[in-house]
């Protein structure tokens, strides 16, 4: 059984309690921190854990943190995105309903490192029981004294702040979130200027996944270099994954990073295999907005080696026949599951989504819905295909903020590598309504490295 | 010298302030290299980066940090470092990136120029002249919606609304609150005042002058004239609210429109107020400079009075020469 450090209590009783969660060795962390560690030490410590950031970019939280401008008589936020909204990931919802005061703990230490007064929770505002139990625990947490002013006699003073949002998925956007935080509409701003230099109010404030704040607590616990040893290379510490698809048993899984994707996949101590004994078509590894992959790449990388779930190996390949770890958004296909539909409901999603503040994402997000839609309900043609790819390209990469890119890159990656199951689509009509393309050669072993080299 | 900031934008360097963005700093130098802006307008504060047909490439970031920047960038939001390269029309890259936009801009933009006022002093058509492809790859129906009365001068017709959100900044810089926004999002979202309010200021009129397209016009030009059959005339009164620097549009004698003077970029040199441009169309009112200058590439400048005759003829020895060649085998036939 492979270790946990976030959900390691999941399973107590009453775990979601103040007193019950004190039992299990809550908030040693911020009694170290506030009374033994400066916050530049707590800052240094993260550095060393080589923590990366869990909400989908994976930039070292150490870093950012150490970015942020630090001018005088100017306030410091942290805010904590819990704007969880990318399809296929839950992990975030999962935490803060069992474990809340993980991340209040977290959120603790975090802004005690990072010298913020006040500091904000930003949740989804659909996910309104989550806010209740925030809500609930951070009062808790106050009674105690480890909230408000002069928390454990160290003179820091911290407010914490649940402010629910108004469930955009742009709103899980790091600008985004601090103008809908402000109050204002949630349109991503222009970089820079970062929000590192200024963000909420002007001032300068981290944005940071729920995760990852809630990673800070066994790093401060047992120490940078403790957690630095968990973990693959430079993909340090543990990772939730939200698995979801047909799994015979989906869920949140907590896992060591570096565990192959097809121990993942089948071992029984994670999610026991594809359900109803069927086989695995595709994978998309980390959220709906990273590129989809058929069962063979998922499996292996093109040098033949296994791939593992790590930030590097998933990403090994690049766009060609790579993916991304992303938020941890685990979902798995089956044989008779139709990519087709799945690259148009993607789409979908992100052209309902996209906040039309730029022109290349709010139109284009529109028209590749628009294509797709054609294309899965038999009026498609084969110039179609083509042109999802070329207005793909002319989105990504030109946008304000990154929803731009996540709304090209499943239509591409599910275009290169599912080619066939398109053109079946165009030239297979009536066929395509009724049954599905199937398996097809998705899973077969892949080709040996020569000749993929020659192709490319 | 010391703290100005050299940068190069397509082999040609100037030194300009620093914190100025690299299409101002283009725009210095002026000619073929300025990026095009639908959105960006250096009066209102807070434009620009929507559009993205600003689009350039950073090949190298500044001396410093000689590094380029890994996307193309906007040119309005992006300002100089010193020793920044840039390149604009001599990236292929840069090229291709704006006629996917220009692209994007056209589809759900109606194409009912010969309807529309704007024609004639359209930036999109601008744009897409210079750098779109001739027909569209999109097949589906364009978003359309109903024309709003924005006050009983300004007509809003959002169908036409490519979102560079010109007039919400006008509109947040001379009122008070908010009152005219954005509803919806991605490709439903529109412009609107929420409920045809009338935006209620002595400037409001210059929303119509920010707009890129025909989205605003001007109730009292609507369906008048063609822009390129009226005569522009610089002229100032002695306003009590604005400046009072505007050009006329003259049909005849008949002054039929009044906007702000706008410069090479299309941007108003003053904003004007709405006495000036809606209420006072009689010469009489008007203290006349001189006819306004327009740029040759513009169809208003067909037919323009301020013609300058080209060189006679015969005093050019290449040309008689010719013209004695072409006669001889024009006769012949």
């Amino acid at each position: 059984m492979a270790r946990k450090l976030l959900l390691e209590n999941i399973n107590v009783p009453g775990i979601h309690t103040f007193d019950v969660y004190r039992q299990n060795g809550g908030y040693r962390s911020v009694e170290k921190a506030l009374k033994t560690m400066t916050p530049d030490a707590v800052v240094e410590e993260v550095k060393t854990s080589g923590l990366r950031g869990r909400g989908g970019a994976g930039f070292p939280t150490g870093m950012k943190w150490s970015f942020l401008a630090k001018p005088e008589g100017r306030e410091r936020y942290l805010v904590c995105n819990a704007d969880e909204s990318e399809p296929g990931t839950f992990k975030d919802r999962y935490l803060m309903t069992h474990i809340p005061h993980l991340l209040i703990e977290g959120m603790i230490v975090a802004s005690f490192a990072l010298g913020a007064k006040t500091s904000y929770i930003y949740v989804r505002g659909e996910m309104m029981p989550q806010i209740r139990i925030l809500e609930r625990a951070i009062a808790e947490a106050k009674s105690a004294g480890f909230l408000g002013k002069n928390i454990l006699g160290s003179g820091y003073d911290l407010e914490l702040y649940v402010q629910p949002g108004g469930g955009a998925y742009i709103c899980g956007e790091e600008t985004a979130l601090i103008e809908s935080l402000e109050g204002k509409r949630g349109n991503p701003r222009i970089k820079p200027p970062f929000p590192a230099i200024s963000g909420v109010w002007a001032c300068p404030t981290v944005v940071n996944n729920v995760e990852t704040i809630a990673a800070v607590v066994p790093i401060i616990n047992d120490g940078g270099e403790e957690y630095a040893k968990i973990g693959n290379g430079r993909s340090t510490g543990t990772k939730l994954i939200s698995a979801s698809g047909n799994l015979k048993k989906p869920g949140v899984y907590e896992i060591e990073l570096g565990v192959p994707v097809e121990e993942f996949i089948y071992s029984d101590e994670y999610c026991g295999g594809i359900a109803n004994g069927k086989r695995l078509k595709a994978v998309v590894a980390g959220g709906s907005s990273v590129p989809i992959l058929p069962a063979n790449l998922i499996l292996n990388t093109v040098n033949g080696q296994p791939r593992l779930m790590s930030y590097e190996s998933l990403s090994d390949g690049g766009f060609q026949s790579g993916t991304m770890l992303g938020s941890g958004g685990f979902i798995a296909f089956d044989e008779d599951q139709c990519i087709v539909r799945n690259t148009w409901n993607f789409s979908r999603f992100y052209h309902h989504e996209s906040c039309g503040q730029c022109s290349p994402c709010r139109e284009g997000t529109g028209w590749m819905e628009k294509v797709l839609h054609r294309l899965e309900y038999g009026h498609g043609k084969m110039s179609d295909i083509d042109l999802l790819v070329d207005v793909s390209k002319k989105i990504e990469g030109n946008t304000i903020c990154p929803l731009g890119d996540a709304a090209a890159w499943p239509v591409a990656s599910a275009i290169r590598h599912f080619r066939d199951e398109f053109e079946w689509h165009v030239a297979n009509p009536k066929e395509a309504m009724e049954r599905n393309y199937g398996l097809a050669k998705y899973a077969d072993p892949l080709p040996k490295l020569e000749e993929v080299a020659s192709q490319n | 010298m010391s703290d100005k900031v050299k940068v190069t934008i397509d082999g040609i360097t100037v030194e300009v302030e620093p914190g100025t963005s690299i299409l101002n700093a283009a725009r210095q130098i002026g000619g073929d290299i300025v990026p095009p802006a639908m959105c960006y307008y250096s009066k209102l504060e807070g434009s620009g980066g929507k559009c993205r047909t600003c689009l350039v490439k950073v090949s190298k970031g500044s001396e410093k940090d000689p590094r380029p920047m890994p996307k193309l960038v906007a040119s309005c939001r992006i300002g100089v470092m010193d020793g920044m390269e840039v390149q604009n029309i001599t990236s292929p890259e840069v090229i291709e990136a704006r006629k996917g936009v220009v692209e994007i801009l056209l589809i759900n933009h109606p194409l009912d120029c010969p309807i529309c006022d704007q024609a004639g002093e359209c930036h999109l058509q601008d744009l897409s002249y210079a750098h779109g492809v001739g027909n569209s790859r999109y097949e589906f129906e364009r978003r359309t919606f109903d024309k709003i009365d924005i006050g009983d001068k300004i007509q809003l017709h959002m169908t036409r609304c490519i979102l560079c959100y010109r007039c919400v900044y006008v509109a947040n810089q001379i009122t008070d609150n908010r009152l005219h926004g954005i509803l919806g999002r991605g490709d439903a979202s529109e412009i609107s005042t929420y409920i045809e309010k009338a935006i209620d200021n002595d400037f409001s009129g210059n929303i119509i002058d920010v707009c890129p397209v025909g989205a605003l016009t001007d109730k009292t030009f609507r369906f008048k004239n063609r822009v390129w059959f009226t005569k522009p005339v610089d002229a100032h009164r002695d306003c009590p609210t604005c400046k009072g620097n505007v050009t006329l549009w003259y049909k005849g004698d008949e002054v039929l429109r009044v906007t702000g003077r706008k410069d090479q970029f299309g941007e108003v040199e003053d904003f004007i107020c709405n006495t000036c441009r809606f209420e006072t169309k009689n010469t009489s009112s008007w203290i006349i400079e001189g006819p306004r200058h327009i740029a040759q590439t513009s169809v208003i400048s067909a037919n323009h009075y301020e013609f300058v005759p080209l060189p006679v003829i015969k005093e050019n020895q290449v040309l008689i020469e010719a013209n004695k060649v072409e006669f001889e085998r024009a006769t012949k036939i």
